[in-house]
């Protein structure tokens, strides 16, 4: 198990709004985004890439895990733990009705950990729960993305910092994910609205294609879920990538392509 | 004295047998019908490994095989892919059988480092299975997967730019080739279009190379494709191949087969069924009984393990053009069938296969390869039909699509095919944008999927026969949108295409029904 000393609590700070201030509803105007770098509104087009299961092969979960298992003492971590555990049941019934129902109870396990531990551990969270898990193909199709002058932009439910983090790593050029609600610099177990996950992502990236010019019809949208079978439906062009079973069967209905990541590049 | 391979129906005449993609069909054509039939095939070597030996030793135009070689050189041996011959033939391969004997000689000369390259430019890449049965498991056991692997015209790590040749085609190759000290090229030749400078400088080439070539403007300059001598395409390519035989040290190994395409319980097809004996009726039946109950799932399973007893005619080798010209000739000794005068209106039966669904679906956009890009090619002068006339076709033209070879065709056909079907618009507005994404490419390079290009190619493989065509009615469609996309009318049996025909046709027309299964090409005089 890692741990990790918390120093810089200041930057914690900066990173989270309290509770209160974080009521935006526009994706492109809330916290829980941001472009890597500044860019010109240059771009042919988009291509808008879920991450977990897509371009890594953890999902929400491992991320979870991570941070219960790392709690500031073992003592701790065990609770933490069998607390989540004993979720899993409704957590499982979640995933299965409704996957933004799903986020909101995983995410419910961070409540009342403390910002600086957040922000400590996040260096140590991504390597764990996505660079380390990274489909050997996805640097490759994100690359090829860049390399036809696509805008590519992250959008998942994963927490805000870990794909700010991937996206500096891949090269992309925006993201869009949750973000946990803090309250006196701890966490209170919520999701900053709007949750990003299943329909709202078609919502997100419908306002942020009006918001760059883009014409969505020309568009590119990568998934390995059903769940986000709405993203990929507001999009000209998508793709399944990894699919599950129920995706893999909608593609062949609709003849998407299906491409798999985990192959080597 | 009467061609043997043309019969002219008479009212006793028997229904006349072809094939409707995976079935098989008979049909009453009017009583005056030409109808012409591919030759027999012609004998095989008795000794292929002989041959192929004598081949290398006595090459056409440059020194022997043994010659060139000496230790420490770097060799790359580049292959014809799975599109050829159709269907897949039995094994040996003859590409196993000259793989075997290059590479001992290899050995035997100190030659360790070599790699062998399925050479497949934008054509998908073949599975672990196919090349094993391909090249066999000797090689495939030596050099797979590091040193026997598929082209990747995608990877710009594995390709190295040549230059311009004097008309401005850009040359860019496999890099592992133009690396290496010696290329040697083995060849299959199926149809006079294979082989010669198409197989280096096609095969192994990147879409820089490809789209010098393979657009519209050149697939209509000059005469069929299937006759290396009068194709525009061919000129293109054979100034690329020249350019790169300055550069780069070739040597040439292609062989021919007979037509021998089915035995057995299908041997029948390549005759007229006036001379089937009772044994080949009864077989016949028997087809026609069992095609008709099993679902179409099942009919695809059948004809896909199906493989040919096709049988070699001829291993030559050598320098490109010096040893290309035997393989043509060769070739032109098989399927020409000497034909007097056009036909008005062209009857051809659409089988299941072409070089592009091996294992796959004959989808609608091949569909047109085959109506209006190989069977208009296969002739050498003039076309058999008529300019303007009608050609019928027989296939149910069903709205599907592979999944894994052909996702690109499935956009292509319902969302670009839709918007025009100008091959000269599609070439300017759509080819461009549409063969880049990133997702089609990546079923390309990673997957078995053929490259988003394509579909715009195979379209084009028919611009001259759209063109010199007049009309195109199917018999036999299962759907009215699909034929409908492709600028084909439908006919509800082959009397009702008959009269349609008869509408836009002279009085008193020439009627040939033309069988290319197995593979023929007519000579009109």
């Amino acid at each position: 198990m890692v741990t990790k000393k918390c120093r810089d609590t200041r930057n914690a700070l900066d990173t989270y709004p309290s509770k209160g201030r974080n009521t935006a509803s526009n994706a492109l105007s809330a916290t829980n985004c941001g472009p890597r770098a500044p860019r010109s509104n240059t771009h042919v087009t988009a291509s808008y890439f879920d991450v977990d299961g897509t371009l890594v092969r953890t999902n929400l979960m491992h991320t979870a895990i991570y941070y219960m298992a790392n709690q500031i003492n073992p003592l701790r971590s065990a609770k933490s733990l069998a607390r989540l555990a004993l979720r899993a049941p409704q957590l499982i019934w979640s995933e299965l009705r409704d996957r933004r129902t799903f986020n909101e109870q995983l995410f419910e396990c961070f409540a009342g950990m403390s910002e600086d531990r957040l922000v400590c551990l996040a260096d140590d969270t991504y390597n764990f729960a996505m660079k380390e898990a990274l489909f050997t193909g996805a640097r490759d199709l994100i690359s090829r993305c860049k390399a036809e002058g696509h805008e590519v932009v992250l959008i998942s439910g994963a927490l805000d910092f870990l794909l700010e983090r991937l996206a500096a790593d891949l090269g992309a050029d925006h993201w869009v994910g949750n973000r946990l609600e803090i309250n006196d610099e701890h966490c209170t177990g919520k999701l900053v609205r709007p949750v990003v996950a299943g329909p709202t992502k078609a919502r997100l990236i419908v306002e942020h294609a009006r918001t760059k010019g883009h014409d969505l019809a020309e568009c590119f949208g990568y998934s390995d879920s059903y769940s986000d079978v709405p993203m990929l439906s507001v999009v000209g062009r998508p793709a399944a990538v990894n699919p599950d079973a129920a995706l893999l069967r909608l593609a062949h209905a609709y003849q998407w392509p299906v491409i798999r990541l985990d192959k080597a590049a | 004295m009467s061609n043997p391979n043309i019969v002219y129906l008479d009212k006793n005449s028997a229904p006349r047998v072809m094939f409707s993609g995976d079935s098989i069909i008979e049909v009453d054509l009017p009583v005056g019908t030409r109808c012409i039939y591919p030759k027999p095939p012609v004998d095989g070597l008795k000794d292929v490994d002989a041959a192929i030996r004598y081949a290398v030793n006595h090459p056409f135009g440059c020194e022997p095989l043994y010659a060139k070689l000496r230790p420490g050189m770097k060799v790359v041996i580049a292959v014809d892919d799975i599109s050829l011959p159709l269907p897949p033939m039995r094994r040996p391969d003859i590409r196993a059988r000259v793989l075997n004997i290059v590479l001992d000689m290899l050995d035997e000369h100190g030659v360790e480092d070599i790699e062998i390259i399925i050479a497949v430019a934008y054509h998908r890449h073949m599975k672990e299975q196919e090349i094993k049965r391909m090249v066999g498991d000797r090689v495939f056991n030596r050099f797979w997967p590091d040193r026997l692997y598929n082209h990747d015209a995608e990877d710009p790590e594995q390709l190295a730019y040549l230059g311009k040749t004097d008309a401005g085609e850009e040359v860019e190759l496999s890099k592992a080739a133009v690396e290496s000290d010696l290329i040697i090229y083995v060849n299959l030749n199926l149809v006079p279009m294979d082989g010669g400078h198409k197989s280096v400088g096609v095969g192994l080439c990147s879409g820089r190379t490809l789209a010098a070539h393979h657009n519209p403007q050149t697939m209509m300059e000059g005469g069929s494709y299937m006759t290396p001598e009068d194709s525009g395409m061919h000129r293109s390519v054979d100034r690329i191949g020249r350019f790169i035989n300055k550069r780069l040290n070739i040597f040439h190994i292609e062989s021919t087969v007979n037509n021998r395409m089915f035995d057995g319980n299908l041997e029948f097809l390549a005759k007229n069924p006036d001379d089937y004996s009772s044994f080949e009726k009864f077989k016949l039946r028997s087809t026609l009984f069992a095609l008709d109950r099993l679902p179409q799932a099942a009919r695809q399973e059948i004809f896909d393990r199906y493989r040919a007893p096709y049988a070699v005619t001829g291993v030559f080798a050598g320098e490109t053009e010096e040893c290309h010209k035997h393989t043509v000739a060769k070739c032109y000794e098989q399927y020409l069938v000497d034909v007097k005068g056009q036909a008005d209106i062209q009857i051809t039966g659409i089988p299941y296969i072409s070089p592009y669904n091996v294992g796959a679906f004959l989808n609608p956009v091949l569909v047109q390869v085959l109506a209006q890009g190989y069977f208009h090619n296969l002739h050498r002068g003039r076309p058999l039909l008529k300019e303007g006339g009608t050609i019928i076709i027989t296939h149910p033209c069903s709205d599907r699509f592979d999944h894994e070879q052909h996702a690109p065709y499935t956009e292509f056909f319902h969302k670009i095919l839709t918007e025009t079907s100008d091959d000269f618009e599609l070439h300017k507005r759509y080819e461009r944008k549409f063969s880049r994404n990133p997702a089609y490419i990546r079923m390309y390079r990673h997957g078995h999927s053929f490259h988003p290009n394509h579909p715009f190619y195979m379209w084009y493989w028919g611009t001259a026969g759209r063109k010199h065509q007049g009309r195109c009615i199917v018999v036999g469609a299962d759907n009215e949108y699909v034929p409908r996309i492709l600028g084909y009318e439908t006919a509800p049996s082959m009397t009702e295409a008959i009269r349609m025909a008869k509408e836009t046709a002279p009085e008193d027309p020439q009627i040939t029904c033309a069988n290319y299964t197995p593979i023929m090409m007519t000579q009109v005089s």
